[in-house]
């Protein structure tokens, strides 16, 4: 039992496993570049499953729209840092034991190696091996004496090659753990706010359209800020793309209502960071604003977002949902609330069928259906704001009672003498909310493996060998030998530098070699 | 500020004038490699002036390098004595690294153009980064050519050339067609230091590591035995595996940098956009080059086919990703 538990844990971190585990992480990683993936676009998930039927279904079973969070994904990461840990704590201990050891034994026949020289020279031994201390300084060197007056030097040098190999390593692992506090700790939630001076306040989970919270988070304990949006402005080239977005902000910290409001301009790629949360702008569209004036005078303003179904031009759809005023009873209620529903082009065609041609609120204009009937709001069925509910106005609970276009100032007139007048269109933008307390600490990682990593790969580890026996009385034979400990590419140079500097300016004799 | 639609025009010509070159030095390179003769390794002369035999293969014994020139080498020191000016092939290969040069420099002058009339970084968009990738990759081959010239064996190292060129010329050809959007402002989410720093990274990693997937998949035809007339495998494995460990860390470099761009401008520093994702895989990939080049039994062929589908993954990432799927790095011009 004991020998198939270690002969496992060997196999694991066996170099062989770790590079299989590499591959069928990146195997498994593909499936979420190229197939649609629930946390980046949900509908286009929707749209795959339903082009391709059962194999949709099974692939969607298997994780497969959400590979990140598969659990096959999950096996094979954290087998890979079983395995990374497992090879880097032995390292680590074999490196603090090779930094406190000394420079091998010179091997006895250093022909053998990789890299080797030898020269007869006219110095005796201690001239060469003073020669030899002086070049090899920044080497850690060890001097023994061999029977016959023969001296030999062990040298060895780039211990940062394993140490920044380890630190690369250690660091991935820190690197992981950081992005799973990430995980447990943060949250993230999205809000649209219209940039007509409204407010927002991350007091609680019910403040935003949607949020994403980590395991550990349960929405009370949100960082306390309130935004104000003043205002927003994009600018688009002539072709339509745009070229800057920025929303007038202003933010308060602490608790609610309680100081000046501070002054931001929030753009892409310069986040709001306050309270240790970032506010990102992540978009942004147009809010129709219409005026609806009832036969007794009363009025109601309806002011809701659209949202863009061209991102190109901004052509904008929506609902605007109104309760008549001064109605008591409900079954009044259920015949006579109005919705305003369309089209909403920022910049109109000008035709009869409303298009846009451009994203700025050069000539706005909409085309609206006005429904009389029950919104079905009172239902108790979660209905989208950008949309009435179909299934009212199929069943004739619903039922339109005009369709006209409008431009700002121009109103429609219903059949019972409500008007309904079309005022122009504010911008809205949305918001995201960020809160990950551990991102700091996955930069610090990222960082210290990428010096980690460079050390690795620019230092090499190599050892030097230089055996000198005398020879005639003042002379000596000088015989050097190299090895690099990883790659032997790159040491060549080196190698024939210090026989160059050893050897070959001591004495200008030929140097025999063998390769 | 309005793009200087002038400095674009000349930009646009400087382009097309490099590719036109880069094809004339892929032409001599082809001439070369079909007029050079087949390596005789016998019969190349021991360089004077190397101390050692550094690394030598013990299956070639007594020959210090495997890849010694047949031909005499650009730098000889002293070179012997030719008869009457050099062989065809030599002129060609030497007509193609003049070229390849001079091609460096208009695709250096094309980006530098655009940069200017564009007031930006010159690689907002593919056909931009396109251009940029092709002059790492083809700088970094003409290091990569001069450090052999140093020591002497440029030569046969000079034959790579019309495999370095080719996947360059199809990428500038790609680039300047399919890929071309004229000269303008990139979109907000792109106005950023980073960009400067986030893609000139990515693309310098890119070029390193296309010289790096066209040495190892030449490598595995080598060592297959066939094109006999290229640089051993072992040069090939070589330039292949400097190449890799150079650009590996500007790739980390490239990703992270890309993370920390993405926490200011998308909201989070890793978002499984499939960009991101496949620059990982990419990465895994050349991880586990590295590994396999430091595991018995992997290195060689085994390391050297990981190396190519690395770069295949690179390619995949440039393209497919691109133009089929919709994430948030398709601002490209083209998706």
């Amino acid at each position: 039992m004991l020998a198939y538990l270690r002969n496992s844990w060997r196999g694991l971190t066996s170099m062989r496993t770790a590079l299989v585990l590499l591959f069928l992480l990146a195997l498994a990683a593909l499936p979420g570049a190229l197939l649609p993936q629930y946390p980046l676009n949900a509908s286009k998930v929707a749209d795959y499953k339903t082009a391709h039927g059962l194999w949709g279904t099974l692939l969607d079973k298997l994780g497969f729209f959400n590979v990140f969070a598969a659990p096959w994904f999950a096996a094979i990461y954290l087998l890979l840092s079983v395995s990374l840990i497992g090879c880097v704590v032995p390292r680590s201990v074999d490196h603090l034991r090779a930094l406190r050891s000394e420079p091998v034994p010179t091997p006895r026949n250093l022909s053998r190696l990789p890299h080797h020289a030898s020269s007869v020279v006219d110095v005796p031994v201690d001239g060469v091996l003073a020669t030899a201390r002086a070049r090899l300084r920044g080497w850690r060197t060890r001097v023994r004496e061999e029977p016959g007056g023969v001296a030999t030097v062990s040298a060895e040098k780039g211990f940062l090659h394993e140490a920044g190999n380890l630190a690369f390593h250690v660091s991935l692992i820190g690197l992981l753990v950081g992005i799973a506090l990430g995980k447990l700790f943060g949250y993230e939630g999205q809000v649209i706010v219209l940039a007509d001076g409204s407010q927002f306040c991350n007091s609680g989970i019910l403040g935003y359209d949607s949020f994403t919270a980590g395991l550990k988070v349960d929405g009370t304990d949100l960082a306390p800020f309130c935004l104000k949006v003043d205002s927003f402005a994009a600018h688009y080239l002539p072709s339509g793309e745009s070229s800057s977005f920025a929303a007038q902000l202003g933010y308060q910290t602490g608790t609610v209502e309680s100081g000046p409001w501070t002054p931001y301009t929030l753009e892409v790629n310069h986040p709001l960071r306050v309270e240790g949360d970032r506010v990102y702008l992540l978009g942004h569209g147009y809010a129709p604003k219409f005026t609806v004036t009832f036969p007794d005078g009363a009025q109601r303003v309806g002011l809701v977002q659209w949202r863009a179904v061209d991102g190109n031009t901004l052509l904008s759809e929506g609902a605007v949902k109104i309760d008549p005023p001064g109605v008591t009873s409900e079954a009044v209620r259920r015949r006579s609330q109005l919705a305003i529903t369309g089209l909403f082009a920022p910049t109109s065609s000008g035709g009869a069928l409303v298009t846009s041609i451009y994203p700025a609120p050069d000539n706005p204009e909409v085309a609206v259906d006005v429904y009389r009937g029950d919104l079905g709001l009172d239902s108790g069925r979660p209905q989208s704001i950008f949309s009435i509910d179909q299934g009212l106005v199929d069943s004739g609970r619903l039922v339109r009672v005009a369709r006209q276009n409008l431009r700002p100032g121009q109103q429609l007139r219903l059949d019972d003498g409500t008007t309904v007048r079309f005022d122009g269109a504010e911008q809205w933008v949305s918001l995201q909310v960020s809160h990950d307390p551990a991102q700091t600490s996955v930069l610090v990682f990222a960082v210290l493996a990428l010096v980690g990593l460079v050390c690795s790969l620019t230092v090499k580890r190599r050892r030097f060998w230089l055996r000198v026996s005398p020879r005639d009385g003042t002379g000596s034979v000088v015989e050097v030998g190299g090895l690099a400990r990883t790659d032997q590419a790159g040491y060549g140079e080196e190698f024939t530098r210090l026989c160059r500097d050893l050897i070959g300016l001591q004495a200008r004799k030929e140097v025999e070699h063998a390769g | 500020m309005p793009v200087d639609m002038l400095l674009a025009r000349y930009g646009d010509l400087a382009f097309d004038s490099a590719l036109a070159v880069y094809v004339l030095a892929m032409l001599l390179h082809a001439a070369e490699f079909s007029l050079g003769r087949r390596l005789a390794p016998l019969a190349a002369p021991a360089p004077v002036g190397v101390l050692v035999g550094a690394g030598a293969p013990a299956t070639v014994p007594a020959v210090p390098h495997p890849d010694a020139p047949a031909v005499p080498p650009l730098a000889h020191p002293d070179p012997p004595a030719v008869p009457s000016g050099r062989p065809p092939a030599e002129r060609a290969g030497r007509m193609a690294v003049a070229l390849t040069v001079l091609g460096v420099l208009l695709n250096a002058g094309s980006l530098a153009l655009r940069g200017l009339a564009a007031h930006r970084p010159p690689w907002g968009n593919m056909y931009e980064f396109s251009g940029a990738i092709c002059l790492v990759a083809v700088v970094a081959w003409l290091v990569v050519l001069y450090r052999h010239t140093r020591s002497g064996r440029a030569a046969v190292l000079r034959r790579l050339g019309l495999y370095v060129l080719l996947p360059v010329v199809v990428l500038m050809l790609l680039a300047g067609t399919v890929l071309y959007v004229p000269a303008a402002p990139v979109m907000p989410a792109l106005q950023s230091y980073w960009l400067a720093i986030h893609v000139s990274a990515a693309s310098v990693a890119s070029g390193i590591l296309l010289v790096a997937g066209v040495s190892s998949t030449l490598f595995v035809l080598r060592s297959s035995g066939r094109l006999a007339r290229l640089p051993s495998a072992d040069a090939l494995d070589r330039v292949a595996y400097r190449a890799t460990t150079l650009a590996f860390p500007v790739w980390t470099f490239a990703i992270m940098t890309g993370a920390i761009w993405a926490e200011s401008a998308w909201g989070k520093y890793w978002g499984w956009d499939p960009k991101e994702t496949t620059a990982l895989i990419a990465w895994v990939a050349y991880a586990a080059y590295l590994h396999a080049r430091a595991t018995a039994g992997w290195r060689g062929r085994p390391a050297a086919v990981i190396n190519v589908i690395g770069f295949a993954v690179m390619l995949f990432n440039l393209f497919f990703i691109n133009f089929v799927t919709t994430g948030l790095h398709s601002y490209a011009g083209v998706g």
